[in-house]
């Protein structure tokens, strides 16, 4: 496309703007971390010298860090795998034409466009073990004898931030599995139908396959929002002390902002952890899709 | 017979999915004294839509709402300044590092600002920008430049370039063939991206919660968890400070909703 010395610079021009921004508030809060990490600081937050990689010997050395880190192993995975299996049969419904599927979809925009610190005040409200209505549905139905401290067990608490976790993430993944459902073309179905192939047997020898782009980006996407997820774990979990319930997340919130705490070096060598973990889904990510950068 | 089942299941997941804000509403409208009886009810005894007029006209949520309405105006207007031309230059022409560029702009949409926070508060500390509307208003923006980017580069994409070629012929540089030829025709793709980079400023919490410490520079979100602490739990009021941030978040959303995976996904869903 002709002339390349001055389009060069005047790249620079267009991209500038959205370029200085990615600069100032990712690339060096990221350099920022990094540095954190290897660095010490007192409680108040003043730079007190370089520790090299002490801070990550450190880490290691936590207690709560085997907990927290199969916490975050059982958070992802539960959530995932069980928003994906919900969101297929969710996506496949909405596929179909019915009577009040606006209505649905509309139920469907609610959990994704309230704030997830408004949603999950709601549920730490709803769980409450004296107040909560939960408990009071689920005596009145006889499913449970007495009420439940469904945030304050441990026994319990986990799977109900799960819960949560997967009620939110549903829209998003059934929009995707919905789009993905959408772009198979009509003539599919009807050569499998013309085979004599029944309902379920079409579903997994004609859908499944063909659905398999959606499927990945929906499960890479959501193992790094729900890896990256804050407020529910932060809410829900906010009663009980210690880290037994924490993800390395909230974990490293805690380490860097819990005014008892307040360790940055620490929770900086976690945060370099954590940036990694994101980094490799983002490989993931990459290889899966189809990197359709080189249309246009 | 198969229309009424699919109804029918239809129903009874838009009930699932609705009921917990159906609790949140029914709490909001209750008064303070029906929050803590046993066993709990589902509906108010007493309705208190009264709760609405204490929560709008409470100096403090006065604030919130001022503060959630600049940070998420000034991002969503930074976020268009800066998207629209990049995206429009790497949807019409080839260059050196365009695929670095788009890159790196696909990673940052991966990375919640939760995952840098440790970074951007030594940052922002360092630079004395703790507290103030700016620190908020830059994370916002950055984290919604991406989608933007997508949405904007899709839909410049779509534009015949024959348009813009008859502009050039009448005199029209870069520059004014997008202003005056290609935005009026983008509208839609405008609307998504404003209303989406809102919504997400306006939905922050982590970022907000850790830089915003001064009370008078607390956003909604931030704010009306004072509403329950270890000390008051105004249940009541938290939910009616929550139904009132979330309706008009919801109208909007719904006006966008088809749009949303295409720019989520990066074009990978076709």
């Amino acid at each position: 496309m002709g002339r390349r010395g001055p389009r060069r610079w005047q790249a620079l021009l267009w991209l500038g703007p959205s370029l200085t921004l990615i600069a100032a508030v990712v690339v060096y809060p990221a350099i920022a971390l990094v540095s954190a990490s290897l660095s010490r600081y007192s409680i108040t937050g003043v730079y007190q010298g370089s520790v090299g990689t002490r801070n990550y010997a450190r880490l290691l050395e936590q207690q709560a860090l085997p907990a927290v880190v199969a916490n975050t192993a059982v958070w992802v995975t539960a959530v995932v795998a069980v928003t994906i299996l919900i969101s297929l049969a969710l996506a496949q419904l909405l596929n179909e034409r019915f009577p009040g599927r606006r209505l649905v979809r509309w139920a469907l925009i609610v959990p994704w466009a309230a704030s997830l610190i408004v949603t999950a005040k709601l549920f730490a409200w709803i769980y409450d073990y004296y107040f909560g209505i939960l408990n009071r549905a689920l005596i009145s139905l006889h499913v449970i004898a007495e009420p439940i401290d469904w945030l304050g067990d441990d026994a319990t608490v986990m799977g109900a931030m799960i819960a949560v976790g997967i009620f939110v993430s549903l829209p998003f993944t059934t929009y995707v599995l919905l789009a993905g459902l959408q772009a198979i073309p009509g003539e599919v179905y009807e050569a499998a139908r013309v085979d004599g192939a029944s309902g379920w047997r079409r579903y997994r020898s004609v859908t499944l396959p063909l659905l398999r782009p959606a499927l990945l980006v929906a499960t890479v996407l959501n193992v790094i929002y729900v890896f990256n997820s804050f407020p529910i774990v932060w809410t829900l979990n906010d009663r009980n002390p210690g880290f037994a319930h924490d993800t390395m997340i909230t974990y490293m919130y805690k380490i860097a902002f819990k005014s008892a705490l307040r360790d940055v070096g620490l929770a900086g060598a976690l945060g370099v952890v954590n940036v990694l973990v994101i980094l490799l889904a983002v490989v993931v990510y990459l290889s899966t899709v189809t990197w359709r950068e080189a249309e246009a | 017979m198969k229309k009424a089942a699919l109804s029918g299941a239809g129903l009874v997941l838009a009930l699932v999915i609705l009921s917990p804000y159906l609790v949140m509403v029914l709490t909001a409208l209750k008064p303070e004294s029906e929050l803590r009886i046993t066993p709990p009810r589902l509906t108010p005894v007493r309705w208190q839509p009264a709760n609405f007029v204490a929560v709008l006209t409470d100096p403090d949520f006065q604030t919130w709402l001022r503060v959630s309405l600049v940070v998420a105006l000034a991002s969503t207007v930074i976020v268009v300044v800066a998207a629209t031309p990049a995206a429009y230059y790497t949807a019409r022409y080839r260059f050196r590092g365009r695929s670095a560029f788009l890159l790196l702009v696909l990673i940052t949409q991966m990375f919640s600002p939760v995952a840098l926070v440790v970074g951007l508060y030594r940052q922002f500390f360092a630079l004395d920008l703790v507290n103030t509307y700016a620190s908020l208003i830059l994370t916002n923006a950055a984290f919604t430049l991406a989608f933007a980017i997508w949405i904007l580069r899709a839909f410049f994409a779509s534009i015949p370039r024959e348009i813009e070629e008859a502009a050039a012929v009448d005199g029209c540089g870069k520059l004014r063939a997008l202003v005056q030829v290609v935005l009026p025709l983008s509208l839609p793709a405008m609307v998504t991206v404003v209303i989406f980079s809102f919504i997400a400023a306006w939905n922050e919490y982590v970022v907000a919660l850790t830089l915003m410490t001064d009370p008078s520079r607390k956003p909604l979100t931030v704010g009306i968890t004072s509403y329950v602490t270890a000390y008051v739990q105004h249940w009541n009021h938290l939910f009616t400070a929550s139904v009132i941030a979330i309706v008009p978040v919801v109208v909007l959303f719904a006006l966008i909703e088809r749009h949303l995976v295409g720019g989520l996904t990066a074009g990978s869903v076709k």
